[in-house]
């Protein structure tokens, strides 16, 4: 999984069917303290996820089909947590 | 998943049996604002809806496949949806 930051969403009418109903978040990824790595990917939500919160995303496909009840689902990210702390050890 | 424009198409003179009646689509990947980012590449239309110049949203390696039907083909950047609009918001939203 990789932390990422919620910056914005997709509007999307024409899409696979795996998509209908759910909603689509961009998230640019972070590194382990919080900076952005210039990264992004587009995920499928499925925790009810919001603006500017930090998240962790599965990055996965098999992870993705199980969380999203779809054998065939053509998705591999996947927001499946929001994330209230990061410790990081300093030394 | 990631942004991407299409740029063109592509006409295969020979294609396997599998894909014969799946478009393919030259595709500029997008930086989130939009802007190019990295070398096109080939993607299979899942949706057989995405036109020169339409943002989509692509998948690549095994997730590729299983946007065409049936899915066992070999294939591996697919474009999943058309991108009506990208909503950021500015960094002043953060509460």
């Amino acid at each position: 999984m990789i932390l990422g930051r919620i910056t914005g969403s997709v509007v999307s009418t024409i899409h696979h069917p795996v998509v209908g109903g759910r909603k689509l978040l961009v998230a640019e990824r972070l590194d382990a303290s919080g900076h952005p790595t210039g990264g992004y990917v587009i995920a499928i939500d499925a925790i009810g996820a919001g603006f500017g919160e930090t998240v962790l995303i599965l990055d996965e496909g098999n992870g993705a089909r199980q969380i999203l009840d779809d054998s065939e689902a053509p998705v591999r990210s996947v927001v499946v947590a929001i994330v209230d702390a990061v410790d990081l050890d300093k030394g | 998943m990631l942004l991407g424009r299409v740029i063109g198409t592509v006409v295969p003179a020979a294609l396997v049996d599998e894909l014969s009646a799946t478009p393919l689509l030259w595709v500029q990947p997008l930086d989130r604002d939009g802007k190019p980012d990295g070398d096109p590449l080939v993607c299979a239309d899942g949706t057989r809806m995405a036109g020169r110049g339409q943002v989509i949203y692509w998948v690549a390696s095994r997730e590729a496949a299983l946007t065409l039907d049936p899915w066992f083909v070999p294939v591996d950047d697919a474009i999943v949806g058309l991108v009506d609009e990208v909503r950021l918001y500015a960094p002043e939203d953060t509460s």
